[in-house]
């Protein structure tokens, strides 16, 4: 099948316009905000020029774009070492402790610091009970920075009022990049809806990234960033397995649907190289809403069951069961365990799975009336029950119209949960992502600092230049939001130090710039070309257009790579026949197709979905072992095997060749 | 559950320098057409339910209907979002209503001077752990 190419022939050639910038943010989400605000009071000194580019519009964009009613990493009275441990238990025993530690250390800071920008933070009244953001304030309560008592739904866990989480914190980024303005007299260096599409190298330098490709969402226009330095933090991966809706459902991932794999495909395309991919989240969420459910466990202490009544988690037989093929994980009841026994009982046939609700408000309202009286503890159990309903209405507003079209009110009917389909991240109970330098300081092998290839500065990935943070700096899971703005703070300084000690760099390529607008334009060529073959422009046997390309993708992921139709179950002849298949997809993105900017966006998402499940299956085809039961299974190797696999995976791709290198990569504990 | 843009309310913002809802839609669905000065959502089925289009819209002209693979028609979730915090009503399926009043931020939007009181950054201290904000030493592994 030939390849087609632009040459402008049919489409009209777009603006081009070349920025130069010193340190350059790709993604606009928490991670990269708090880049911003870090970079900018490093670089302003030296007047050092920072640029952001974000595909939507920064107050509302990334994965807290709708809010949220929980920051999930907050330190507080705990040891960073208590943290490394429960990390290192929920993702199976294999984490880079050094990375995870470090954040530990830092991410308190964020959250002070969002408390004083004006986050509302929930905080122990005299009587024990909690108040909200503003009643905190009012009776007085200390801020966090002061030594503040948040109140806590789990040990790691502090309540907030967090419906506009996102656009505080970015009103601080944008704030942080107007004093960069100010320092460098740069007219420009915030761009919006402006759609990274891919890396590019050194022209000099092999390995090293010099630029950055994309365009605008709006206007025929192509931008070419040119920058020392680079942080990535273009999220993880949504609607890459068939997702459990349909149709219009489709939009109520529990993963925000824009996260579209760009993190990873943008840093696999420059070469770095990534470790733990086969790692994947498949949260338990209210069926269908897909709401949150760690406020329903921790905070107001409802049990989940199957339809029997019985504690699916405290069922002996699947607990020996389970025992005897992934071992002493089971005993911790990490993610994955839960969600392996929970879905034996749904293969059973003991499904629904209901999360008792009604059980656990009728125990709070016998417990509070009791402690306080009729009156007072029926007024505290409002207070909790308005409590719940912003649980959702914070950040799965959709769950709250589900249980209102459902006819459910929490206190007397319980609600479904299920499995998802799968997602690919590394800031939430997930870690796949890049292989990222660590500290010095925290007695790491030096093969992942002081030996790093490309220089030993924190949170580099092996490509000099390209720092890595949020969801796509990998095996580090549990950073959730706080520790995504403290990564990204952590890698914008570092950044910065390499700009410092590399002084006479300019960055160039080899592309010219109509080279580049002609590779991300191509899919505006091939409908013009073809457009009028037919008399239906959506069916034409020259093109594939974006929604079918993520349709297609969506099958193979689900049927071959363990999606829900198989249980999450795969093998290695399955995942054999996957890969032969997303081969012949990955041929087909030659010949993508889109009528509009906005098409032309979702073609190259899906380029970059295609791309991280690619690397997916590599990694779950090379780890001869179920390392996550609960998350996927390799039915040929159904168990955990720690003599041969309790270690990393990592491999690195070659866009020239179009191949993969996978190799594995010892595991060294550092918290006793 | 997608958004709908209600014909009469919609005015297209032409009073405002930007359409607010196409500015703000994290996954560029909303979309104004130009000939009827009218905004609608142009791919709802990527439509995450994340209200921003909602919360912004000056005229009230948006709202979300149930995704209907799944959720039964008649339920609605209304927002009106303030300076400081946000109003629900929440109206089920059977006619039962639900309000609620959160806060939303305890600082005037537009206020924050993030490096107001904050300490500049100190070279030297470039290549430590630790940030600019950063006063005392920072914690390493005990063995």
């Amino acid at each position: 099948m030939e390849k087609e190419t632009c040459t402008f022939s049919f489409c009209a050639k777009p603006a081009i316009e070349e920025v130069e910038t010193d340190l350059l943010l790709i993604g606009g989400g928490m991670a990269c905000c708090g880049a911003a605000f870090e970079g900018a009071r490093w670089a302003n000194p030296k007047k050092m020029r920072i640029t952001m580019v974000d595909k939507a519009a920064t107050d509302r964009s990334g994965a807290v774009a709708m809010g949220l009613s929980a920051i999930n990493t907050y330190m507080g009275e705990n040891d960073p070492q208590d943290y490394v441990k429960m990390v290192r238990n929920d993702l199976m025993g294999i984490i880079r402790e050094d990375l995870v530690y470090d954040l530990g250390r830092h991410v308190d800071d964020s959250v002070q610091l969002f408390e004083e920008w004006g986050l509302p933070i929930w905080k122990v009244g005299d009587d024990g009970f909690s108040l909200d953001g503003f009643q905190a304030k009012e009776a007085g309560k200390a801020m966090l920075k002061d030594g503040g008592k948040p109140v806590r739904s789990g040990k790691w866990q502090i309540m907030i009022n967090g419906e506009s989480y996102k656009v505080i914190v970015a009103e601080a980024a944008k704030k942080a990049l107007e004093t960069n303005r100010a320092a460098t007299g740069v007219k420009q260096n915030h761009y919006e809806r402006v759609f990274i599409v891919k890396l590019y190298k050194d022209a000099k330098e092999p390995n090293r990234v010099a630029a950055a490709a994309g365009f605008s969402v709006r206007e025929n226009k192509i931008y070419v960033f040119k920058a020392k330095a680079m942080v990535l933090a273009a999220g993880g991966a949504v609607n890459v397995f068939r997702p459990r809706s349909t149709q219009e459902g489709q939009g109520r991932a529990w993963y925000p649907v824009w996260n579209s794999g760009s993190g990873y495909a943008l840093g696999l395309q420059a070469g770095a190289e990534l470790t733990m991919m086969e790692n994947r989240f498949v949260p338990a969420r209210f069926k269908d809403g897909y709401g949150p459910v760690g406020a329903w466990f921790l905070f107001f202490k409802a049990k989940a069951t199957n339809s029997l009544g019985e504690d699916y988690c405290a069922n002996a037989e699947a607990l020996a069961e389970a025992k005897a093929k992934y071992g002493k994980y089971v005993d911790a009841l990490g993610t994955a365990i839960r969600n392996h026994l929970m879905m034996r009982d749904m293969k059973l046939g003991k499904g629904p799975i209901l999360m008792r609700t009604d059980d656990a408000m009728a125990a709070i309202n016998k417990t509070f009336k009791e402690k306080l009286g009729d009156k007072e503890g029926a007024k505290k159990v409002k207070h909790l029950e308005a409590e719940a309903w912003e649980d959702f209405l914070d950040m799965a507003i959709g769950q709250a119209g589900l249980w209102a079209g459902k006819n459910i009110e929490p206190d007397k009917t319980p609600s479904e949960i299920m499995p998802t389909e799968p997602y690919l991240l590394g800031s939430h109970a997930g870690c796949a992502g890049f292989w990222c330098c660590g500290p010095e300081d925290l007695g790491a092998p030096e093969e992942w600092n002081k030996k790093w290839p490309a220089g030993s500065y924190n949170r580099q990935s092996t490509v000099k230049g390209l720092f890595m943070c949020g969801d796509i700096c990998g095996a580090s899971g549990h950073k959730f939001s706080s520790g995504s703005h403290a990564e990204g703070r952590i890698a914008a300084k570092n950044a910065i130090a390499f700009i410092v000690d590399h002084p006479n760099y300019t960055p160039t390529i080899k592309e010219t710039a109509d080279h580049l607008a002609a590779e991300l334009y191509l899919p505006f060529e091939v409908y013009e070309k073809y457009k009028t073959y037919t008399t239906a422009p959506e069916i034409n046997p020259n093109y594939i257009k974006p929604k079918m390309l993520q349709t297609r993708l969506q099958k193979i992921s689900d049927e071959y790579f363990g999606g829900i139709s198989t249980w999450y179950m795969t093998s290695k002849t399955m995942l054999t026949e996957g890969l032969k298949q997303l081969q012949m997809l990955k041929e087909d993105t030659s010949k993508m197709a889109a009528g509009n900017l906005h098409e032309l966006m979702r073609c190259w998402e899906n380029y970059h979905r295609i791309l991280s499940v690619e690397a997916h299956a590599r990694h779950i085809l090379f780890r001869e072992e179920s390392r996550y039961p609960g998350y996927y299974y390799r039915g040929d190797f159904d168990l955990v095997d720690d003599n041969n696999w309790k270690c990393f995976v990592n491999s690195k791709y070659d866009i020239e060749k179009d191949t993969w290198e996978v190799k594995k990569v010892p595991y060294v504990q550092l918290v006793p | 559950m997608p958004s709908y843009v209600i014909t009469e309310k919609c005015d297209g913002c032409k009073a405002q320098d930007k359409t607010a809802c196409q500015y703000i839609c994290p996954n560029d669905l909303m979309t104004l057409n130009r000939d009827l000065m009218k905004a609608y959502n142009q791919e709802p089925e990527q439509c995450w339910e994340c209200y921003n289009c909602v919360k912004i819209c000056p005229q009230q002209a948006i709202e979300i209907r149930g995704y209907q693979d799944f959720c039964p028609l008649g339920a609605n979730v209304i927002p009106m979002r303030g300076t400081d915090s946000i109003m629900w009503t929440i109206k089920f399926r059977n006619g039962i209503l639900k309000r609620f009043k959160f806060p939303i931020r305890t600082t005037a939007e537009g206020s924050v001077d993030p490096y107001k009181g904050k300490p500049e950054a100190d070279m030297a201290k470039l290549k430590q752990p630790g940030y600019f904000t950063t006063a005392k030493a920072m914690p390493v592994i005990k063995k």
